[in-house]
């Protein structure tokens, strides 16, 4: 066997096996390039972010999503506002449907619309949706008009009513602004998932919702996602199944 | 023939300084709430909008109604109105600015007032009121240089024109924040705006005649029955105008299913809302005043007809503070034919009581609107020496 023959077989060896692991290998690291941008790169719109609530399989409602959302944001500790004033980023709602008495429970935040109400009547665009799909306030813009909380369909906004001290690095919030579920997106650019869904990992799926193999939109395909009022078209990026 | 008010007594004096209290009040609620923040009022995150805005959208509608005396004159050619085209202009801009100052005043962050005037959003009516706002104050300026200076008087019907233009699509504008709001079952409407338009009429001019006909018995000038009496029917005519929007907007929420749970708590609910429609509103501030308007025995009678525009101003507060209030305490509709609970009161309808902050706000704002008036009849020739008879209507002859 000449030395030219032996050189192509090893070069076709190396070919083939390097082909495998890329083929075994490129799922993980596509995926994580979908998963988490570089912090000096903008967002784009080739994703959007979303999640699924299947409410049969949360542990107690929604409890633990709201006590996870706290945690991590720190909101919910005023010390002045009354119940009517304190912030609630999510809540666990009991729905009984009035003929059936049907009943479920489901946490409500904010359901992150492509066509955001909010977003269109903030005065100064302090409301605004990322690229990506998740909507968030600039709270250095916010001027505290209140406009977006009387627009928004799902109540899911708060106005902080008093003075805040020792925020939450990676949570900004301020007396006299409005804030509402930002999807964790300071987590989510780092490629993890948003508190809530890490608390209950078997009822929340997040993910992109831009791509058709994502396990999200597999799920929503298969077994469907429904929006909370969906007659007014938001085309919401929260999505529960059971309700 | 225009003069300044001469008055340097102590009626002037005294009664500028008591409003003074009101504003000096109301900047000490303003600094209050600032430092404190918004959990001292009685506002919340369920009623999210409060007193203050009622206060403000209500000088804000009558402002754009009080420049219709001065349209009138200029526009539709009336010249009985004429002379009273300067005050009129004057109050528009003076209530305009009481109600901003209000709305300002109750922002979240009133200090960054600057963001909402450099940052706009086109598609938010919020930002096109700004520079509605803002642009009817210079119109309407513009427009008070033209009565005033006879060098401008070539520009006087224009800027009339334009002003009144201004004014309807601001109006529509401040009603249209209402009809816009797609989420609560008493807003999304469009018959919100042309109400809000009919509404600033009946207001507005209710307003204007309290102060015309205040400052001309304060100054001992003559106002004769030719042009009260115009002032009286008009505001018959107006009151009427806002008494068939609002019948319509009622008739056609009654027809949906949807709206249903919300008119019967407006119209017919156990609560301060259905009280506030059917006594304040229609009866107090609509029918009474009406009576008052065509009772033959109470013609030319000043006291009825001062009567007839303190009741209509009620009606209309009453009606905004239906509007605003009455619609945000009413839950949203999350699920359709479902109760719904929540830790954040879903399904609940929520109380409001308003604190003395938002009270001392709002009527801050009144008073400084009514002191811009003040001292501006007492600098600049706004008011006619005489509105008699004979000098509105020489044809008139008793």
């Amino acid at each position: 066997m000449s030395e030219t023959t032996n050189q192509y077989r090893r070069k076709f060896l190396s070919g083939v096996v390097g082909a495998a692991a890329a083929i075994t290998v490129a799922p993980g690291v596509l995926l994580r390039q979908v998963e988490a941008k570089p912090a000096d790169q903008a967002v784009t719109n080739s994703v959007r972010w979303g999640m699924l609530i299947i409410t049969g399989n949360l542990s107690d409602g929604g409890d633990k999503v709201v006590q996870a959302c706290k945690k991590e944001h720190g909101w919910g500790d005023e010390k002045h506002s009354n119940a009517e004033q304190k912030a609630q980023w999510v809540r666990k709602v009991k729905v009984t449907e009035k003929l059936t008495k049907h009943s479920f429970e489901l946490p409500i935040m904010c359901q992150h619309c492509e066509t955001a109400p909010c977003q269109d009547v903030c005065p100064t665009g302090a409301s605004f949706k990322r690229a990506d799909g998740i909507v968030l306030v600039d709270k250095h813009l916010c001027i505290g008009c209140r406009y977006c909380m009387m627009a928004c369909p799902y109540k899911a906004r708060s106005l902080v009513h008093e003075p805040l001290q020792d925020q939450r690095a990676d949570s900004p919030r301020g007396m006299g602004t409005v804030e509402s579920c930002n999807m964790c997106v300071h987590r989510v650019d780092k490629g993890q998932k948003p508190a809530c869904v890490e608390a209950e990992p078997n009822a929340m799926v997040f993910g992109d919702l831009n791509d058709a193999n994502s396990d999200i939109s597999k799920m929503l395909q298969e077994y469907g996602g429904k929006q909370i009022r969906a007659d007014l078209g938001l085309n919401t990026g929260v999505r529960y199944h059971g309700i | 023939m225009f003069q300044e008010v001469q008055n340097n007594g102590v009626g002037y004096w005294g009664l500028l300084g008591f409003l003074g209290l009101f504003i000096l009040a109301g900047a000490m609620a303003f600094f209050a709430v600032e430092h404190t923040g918004h959990y001292v009022t009685g506002m919340n995150n369920q009623v999210v909008w409060g007193l203050p805005h009622v206060f403000a959208i209500a000088l804000i509608v009558a402002a754009s109604g009080a420049l219709n005396i001065g349209s009138m004159g200029t526009v539709f050619g009336k010249t009985a109105y004429q002379p009273l085209g300067r005050l009129s202009a004057l109050l528009a801009i003076a209530l305009l600015i009481g109600g901003l100052i209000v709305l300002v005043l109750d922002l979240g962050h009133a200090d960054r007032l600057i963001v909402a005037m450099t940052e706009h959003n086109p598609k938010s009516i919020f930002s096109w009121n700004i520079l509605l706002y803002n642009g009817f104050i210079i119109i309407v300026g513009f427009y008070i240089w033209t009565m005033m200076d006879p060098k401008m008087k070539l520009f006087y019907k224009l800027a009339g024109r334009f002003a009144f233009i201004w004014r309807l699509i601001l109006t529509l504008g401040t009603g249209s924040i209402f009809g816009f709001i797609v989420a609560r079952q008493f807003y999304d409407a469009a018959i919100l705006a042309p109400l809000f338009v009919v509404l600033s009429f009946a207001l507005g001019l209710a307003v204007f005649n309290l102060v015309l006909m205040a400052s001309y018995a304060c100054t001992k000038r003559e106002l004769g029955d030719v042009i009260v009496n115009k002032l009286r029917y008009l505001l018959a005519v107006f009151i009427g105008g806002v008494l068939l929007l609002e019948l319509a907007r009622h008739l056609t929420n009654l027809y949906a299913t949807e709206h249903h749970g919300i008119e019967a708590f407006i119209l017919m609910g156990d609560n301060i809302f259905s009280s506030l429609f059917w006594w304040v509103q229609i009866g107090l501030g609509s029918l009474l005043p009406l009576f008052l308007i065509f009772c033959k025995k109470l013609q030319n009678s000043r006291i009825a007809f001062m009567l007839a525009s303190v009741l209509v101003i009620v009606g209309a507060f009453a009606q905004l503070y239906i509007i605003l209030i009455g619609g945000q305490v009413y839950p949203l509709v999350l699920f359709p034919n479902a109760e719904v609970s929540s830790s954040f009161f879903d399904g609940v309808i929520v109380s409001y009581t308003p604190s003395l902050y938002e009270l001392a706000l709002g009527l801050g704002g009144v008073a400084l609107a009514l002191a811009i008036v003040m001292i501006a009849v007492k600098v600049l020739r706004f008011l006619p020496v005489s509105l008699a008879d004979k000098v509105v209507d020489p044809h008139h002859c008793k």
